[in-house]
């Protein structure tokens, strides 16, 4: 294991610009990294090491080019130039691939890159490769993966949340200090949180999504994680701002202070003196496992011992923010999802001597994974004749009441809202896998803010039974950067936390030459539950 | 709100052009109508003078210039087709016969 592998990106930067590394050196620390550990962790479904390397001695060309031409060079370059990334493998790269986790899109290879991934390369990252993901981004596990599951390196018979599970157990097993994932109920920010480390959404049309496979185009929304506040901010700077092949790209300047938060922990921490925060007792929602509440409860009393005010307050429409997603997102989904025909791209069937109805049906039959199938069946039932009014219509409009309790709370003078990411810890596989309805509830805390189109942020604040809590600052459009910077004065004031000097604990385990893959632990762990029901006399389903 | 039959499942797979199981049909007809019933808590909240929300930011009237640029090559462009003959992509018959 290479030392390289253990730092922020903010740290590889000053070490290539000192010339104390080199990017392809931190490439072939990090590849070498997932080459120990991702047999146990399944974080990623492919890597490009040729294409990598080829970029990190681009990346080197630069950095020596700046080096003699002084200082004022060096510090033109984006703090991204050679530090490794990892892409959700739903992000079009040309001529790689792009299944989001689907055998609908398993040989499909991209004929042009997605906006982000030229944002990429112009600020001269090196992306290694696309992670896993629970298919077309449908689920809160990386389970709904058609190509196996992805193992929390916190406990390997446990989940790293979803849908950007790969993207998150990349960053939190050192394999990349950086990764990029989407959004749209809380796909970002919830495996964030199980895994321990730093993940935002963006507001609503921050970041272009032009090359990126869609999900509720009302909804999704690209965002970075990383292992603290200043490397996420670095990443959403190099990706966001207007993009004219994605009309809902808005065209808001992006903050240079994004590349300017405080290295100084006591100037850091002063960030929060004065800061108004409201504290939505909704967000405490029934069934919330008591360890995370009292870390949630810890993390907000440090936030006022460093000067931030903290009120509860009322978001009087959040119970209903389940209902109202789960006929928005699937509406939308059935809607973009009719584009895999068989016909154009993708996994095909052509039944000989059948009609094309045929086709298509055996097509999307067999290339789909239950979880896809169950959204696209609701929502083209919401949006059927007879159904539109009593179910997306009524969405729609109760999606108008949940906005405006935040805009209640932002015409208050609040700063920014803080509250729980998840519910819960990290899950064991299988966990909720039977009931649809107990994994939609993974996302009540996180996707009032997809329907609102604010952005949010998750940051670690503790461990509870040994695994990840996530503490969540949501705040108004587009201030990203005042989230990014709070988030950034909490990491001040708990430096000195233990917590804070913990790897991940099982991932030595995941080193382990031949550990069970984690489709190997969640069927052993099925197995397990199968011979416990049958012997407490309960019918085996 | 409604609930689902046996029969009502199917005509949504049609519509929604799934080939389903048997297996698939049952288990979904169990697991959308247990779904449904969640939804049942929004016929709580009056929204009659409620307007929708479809998109949260205010961008409207999004245009470009009309102004011709590269795009595609057609071996690219064509690249991804499962059934190709040339510059085509080979489709389905969608009227009758041979």
């Amino acid at each position: 294991m290479s030392e390289l592998t253990r730092r922020t990106a903010h740290e590889m930067a000053g070490l290539l610009r000192r010339g104390e590394t080199s990017a392809r050196e931190l490439a072939e620390a990090h590849l070498a990294e997932v080459e120990r550990t991702d047999r146990a962790l399944h974080a990623w479904l492919s890597l490009d090491p040729e294409r990598a390397l080829e970029e990190a001695d681009e990346a080197d060309a630069r950095l020596d080019v700046a080096r003699h031409e002084g200082p004022a060079a060096l510090d033109a370059l984006h703090p991204l130039l050679g530090v490794p990334v990892a892409l959700k493998d739903l992000v079009s790269v040309r001529g790689g691939q792009a299944t989001a986790g689907s055998r609908i899109l398993a040989g499909y290879r991209p004929p042009y890159d997605a906006h982000i991934a030229e944002c990429l390369r112009d600020a001269g990252a090196v992306i290694l490769g696309k992670t896993n993901m629970d298919e077309f981004a449908m689920g809160s596990s990386t389970e709904h993966s058609a190509f196996g599951p992805t193992a929390n390196p916190w406990a390997l018979d446990r989940v790293p949340g979803g849908s950007s599970g790969g993207s998150a157990a990349a960053v939190a097993a050192y394999h990349v200090p950086l990764a990029i994932g989407t959004d749209t109920g809380g796909s970002i920010r919830q495996p964030a949180a199980l895994c321990g480390i730093v993940g935002m959404k963006p507001t609503y049309g921050r970041v272009s999504r032009y090359g990126i496979v869609a999900f509720a185009s009302s909804l999704d929304q690209v965002g970075p994680l990383g292992r603290d506040a200043r490397d996420a901010a670095a990443l959403l700077h190099a990706v966001a701002g207007r993009d004219e092949r994605d009309s809902t790209s808005a065209p808001i300047p992006v903050p240079d202070g994004l590349l300017r938060l405080a290295a100084d922990d006591d100037e850091a921490a002063a960030e929060l003196r004065g800061k108004r925060l409201g504290l939505p007792r909704e967000y405490f929602v029934p069934g919330m496992e008591p360890g995370v509440e009292a870390r949630v409860r810890e993390g907000v009393a440090a936030l006022e011992a460093a000067g931030a005010t903290v009120e509860e307050v009322s978001l009087p429409h959040t119970e209903y923010g389940l209902a109202t997603y789960y006929i928005i997102a699937p509406a939308e989904a059935s809607a973009n999802l009719a584009r895999y025909d068989g016909i154009r791209f993708g996994f095909s069937v052509r039944e000989p001597a059948a009609d094309f109805i045929a086709d298509y049906k055996a097509t999307r039959g067999q290339g789909f994974g239950a979880e896809v199938k169950r959204r696209i069946m609701l929502g083209t039932y919401a949006l059927s004749a007879g159904y539109y009014d009593a179910y997306y219509l009524k969405a729609q409009k109760v999606r108008t009441l949940i906005k405006a309790d935040f805009d209640a709370l932002w015409a208050r003078g609040f700063d920014a809202l803080v509250a729980p990411t998840s519910p819960s810890v990290a899950f064991r596989f299988g966990a909720r896998m039977a009931d649809p309805v107990a994994m939609y509830l993974s996302d009540a805390c996180t996707l009032p803010v997809n329907m609102a189109g604010l952005p949010g942020v998750s940051f670690p604040c503790g461990l509870a039974d040994g695994l990840p809590v996530g503490l969540q600052l949501i705040a108004g459009p587009w201030r990203e950067a005042e989230l990014l910077r709070l988030v950034r004065a909490y990491e001040a004031v708990t430096a000195g936390a233990d917590w804070r000097r913990l790897e991940p604990a099982e991932l030595g385990l995941a080193a382990v030459p031949d550990a069970p893959t984690p489709a190997e632990r969640a069927s052993a762990l099925a197995a397990a539950d199968r011979v416990a029901s049958s012997t407490a006399g309960w019918p085996a389903t | 709100m409604a609930s689902l039959s046996r029969r009502d499942v199917e005509h949504v797979a049609h519509l929604a052009r799934l080939g389903l199981t048997e297996d698939e049909l049952a288990r979904l007809e169990g697991q959308l109508n247990h779904i449904l019933d969640q939804y049942t808590i929004l016929t709580r909240l009056e929204t009659g003078s409620i307007p929708p929300t479809a998109q949260t930011i205010e961008l409207e009237n999004i245009l470009r210039e009309d102004v011709a640029g590269p795009s595609l090559p057609v071996e690219e462009a064509l690249a991804n087709a499962p059934g190709r003959d040339g510059e085509y992509i080979v489709v389905p018959p969608i009227l009758g016969g041979e």
